[in-house]
């Protein structure tokens, strides 16, 4: 096993440079940069600002000083927030991870009570109904969901706030505040849980489906167990087990912010950060969330396949 | 019309083969895949037929006529410069149906080529294009494209030519997870006695990769294709709604529902911005359904992946 996670982790070594490229040049191919979008700068001070940012070397020995800088731990300085990029990161990305924990945590729960309903009911009505409630939540562009939401929930109903994290003007402090924050966080959660539940319900279905077509849910019936024993106890455990290899691809979207939802409801998570950093340019901060959130998607990966080696010992020795 | 000519060819496929003949059979037996069918070639005609019998088939701007609620004249009103809604929704679906498939296009093609040639030559070949496509899997999809797409208007490509720039950066996006797909799909049919026996036989590679390993694999990529179109037309829509996709004055579903951006037209004129969400719902939904019953119908076992 330890042999296996090592040469896991070296082949992530080729993975990340070549995202570190793709970024970088990416970036740089995109002409405009913070400096010359403001217009208040005047040349010389524009000069000096190309200077002290490095903007006048040659695009490959900038690749390598941001390199270096990265192994360093140095993701670069914002230019827009004047911080570190680190540290911007860390400032936003707590209210991006509240928002992606409730809607995982609701999308799981519920995905998995009505895949298996579903699949111990194939073919009934509820199983149709579900079916198409599926297909409906995977055909629908997020931002166009979020608007309905808004549109219903908060204009026409005006149950709840339409978007932000706190109401305006509001200096509330403990427990008011966080009534008042988590009212705000009702439509954001509720639109990314409608979107996350289609592929998991599906993928909660065809588990089970599979799982009580074998022998040992025959035995466990034929012993006289209740048939919520056979399902939740016998069942349920065996149709998880590949699902925690999914569970670590869910990583990356807990911190990496959900940038429509977040741009739609005005939620300052790291995603409405990221799209605001990107219509004004500032590179260091684009740059250096996206490696954040590729390194993010590799380890999952990798911890997808460490936890899946770790259920089913087949799949490692195989390797 | 070519396009869903594409669709419905390789469905009714005349019946060389016994296995498209029974797929066809098994696929006449599903309800929700044929209604998925009957609205997508509804949606085609709606598109691409429809504007012919509008009146205001050259969208003219009319400034006395604007924002005004639907009614006999204009069934889904008009916009903010007069133009009837109704008629720029089936511009619109022309431009959204074909950015989907082509970038569907595409995307089979550069998945399905690379995907084949790794998996078949293996070695350095394979090394270099599954290390590409980890590479261009492990950044977000998302910011991704916002980057092409910023790149590409800072080019100032010309208007009539973003359609196809868009294609091109779906595809850029799409063809890694099939190129995988497919790729494992070919090691497991090397490994099977057929490809042996065309290894005894002392075929060539054209032979054996054209002859033998394609008919094997068209099922698969039939299925993801179909599904795929559905994605891209969900990115589009997503691209063109911020701005970055197809731009005005061309109509695309996405770029219509922007008018939802302005808050008045938001809360009072529902009519511009809910039927192009509508025509995006349903059209992917019908793919998706589509899609799932071409899969149960070519391969009853596939229903897994």
């Amino acid at each position: 096993m330890k042999g296996y996670i090592l040469k896991r982790l070296f082949y992530m070594i080729p993975t990340l440079f070549g995202a570190s490229i793709l970024i970088f040049f990416l970036y740089s191919l995109v002409p405009g940069n913070f400096i010359d979008a403001d217009p208040n700068l005047t040349a010389e001070r524009k000069a000096e600002l190309y200077e002290l940012h490095g903007y006048n070397e040659p695009v490959f020995i900038r690749y390598f000083i941001w390199l270096g800088n990265l192994l360093k731990g140095d993701l670069g300085y914002s230019l827009q927030f004047q911080l570190p990029v680190g540290e911007v990161i860390g400032n936003y990305i707590w209210s991006s991870f509240i928002v992606a924990l409730a809607s995982l945590i609701l999308t799981w729960v519920i995905a998995i009570l009505i895949g298996i309903m579903s699949a111990v009911r194939q073919y009934s009505l509820f199983d149709t109904l579900i079916t198409v409630v599926v297909f409906a939540a995977m055909a629908t562009p997020s931002f166009f969901l979020g608007l309905i939401v808004i549109k219903i929930f908060a204009v026409d109903l005006g149950w709840l706030p339409a978007g932000g994290m706190i109401a305006t003007g509001s200096n509330l402090t403990g427990w008011e505040y966080i009534k008042d924050v988590a009212e705000h966080m009702v439509l954001p959660v509720l639109v990314l849980t409608m979107l996350g539940i289609g592929g998991l319900t599906r993928y909660f279905r065809t588990n089970m489906l599979e799982v009580i077509k074998q022998d040992f849910i025959r035995t466990a019936r034929a012993k006289g167990l209740k048939e919520r024993v056979v399902i939740f106890k016998h069942g349920l455990r065996n149709a998880l087990l590949p699902a925690i290899t999914l569970f670590s691809f869910e990583l990356p979207a807990l911190f990496g912010g959900a940038i429509i939802t977040e741009q739609i409801f005005n939620w300052p998570g790291i995603g409405a950060v990221y799209m605001q950093a990107f219509s004004i340019r500032d590179y260091p901060l684009l740059m250096g969330f996206t490696i954040f959130i590729a390194l993010i998607t590799v380890m999952s990966n990798l911890l997808a396949d460490i936890f899946y080696g770790i259920a089913d010992p087949r799949v490692r020795v195989r390797k | 019309m070519e396009n869903s000519a594409i669709i419905i060819k390789k469905i009714k496929k005349p019946t060389k083969t016994s296995l498209w003949g029974q797929v066809i059979r098994r696929l006449l037996k599903m309800k929700m895949p044929l209604l998925g069918l009957a609205f997508l070639l509804f949606i085609f005609m709606f598109s691409f037929i429809g504007p012919f019998f509008s009146p205001y088939i050259n969208l003219g701007v009319n400034p006395t006529n604007i924002n005004q609620p639907p009614s006999l004249e204009h069934w889904l009103g008009t916009d903010k410069l007069g133009r009837d809604v109704l008629t720029r929704l089936m511009l619109a679906g022309r431009i959204s149906l074909l950015v989907g498939l082509g970038a569907m296009i595409m995307s089979v093609t550069i998945g399905g080529l690379l995907g084949i040639i790794s998996g078949f030559y293996r070695g350095i070949v394979d090394q270099i294009f599954m290390r590409i496509a980890d590479v261009l899997m492990t950044l977000p999809g998302l910011p991704l494209l916002f980057i092409m797409a910023a790149i590409l208007s800072e080019w100032k490509v010309p208007t009539e030519y973003r359609i196809y720039i868009v294609m091109l950066m779906l595809s850029i996006v799409g063809w890694p997870g099939l190129a995988r797909l497919v790729r494992s799909q070919i090691l497991s049919l090397s490994e099977r006695q057929f490809m042996q026996a065309t290894e005894a036989l002392g075929l060539r590679d054209v032979r054996k990769l054209f002859k033998h390993l394609l008919p094997n694999i068209i099922p698969l990529l039939i299925v993801s294709g179909t599904l795929s179109v559905g994605g891209a037309i969900l990115s589009e829509s997503t691209l063109s709604f911020f701005g970055l996709g197809v731009v005005p004055p061309d109509a695309s579903w996405g770029n219509m529902i922007t008018s939802a951006n302005s808050l008045i037209d938001f809360q009072k004129r529902p009519w511009l911005w809910i039927p192009p969400g509508l025509a995006i719902f349903f059209t992917v939904i019908s793919i998706n359904l589509l899609g799932d019953g071409l899969r149960d119908a070519i391969d009853p076992n596939m229903k897994r992946r």
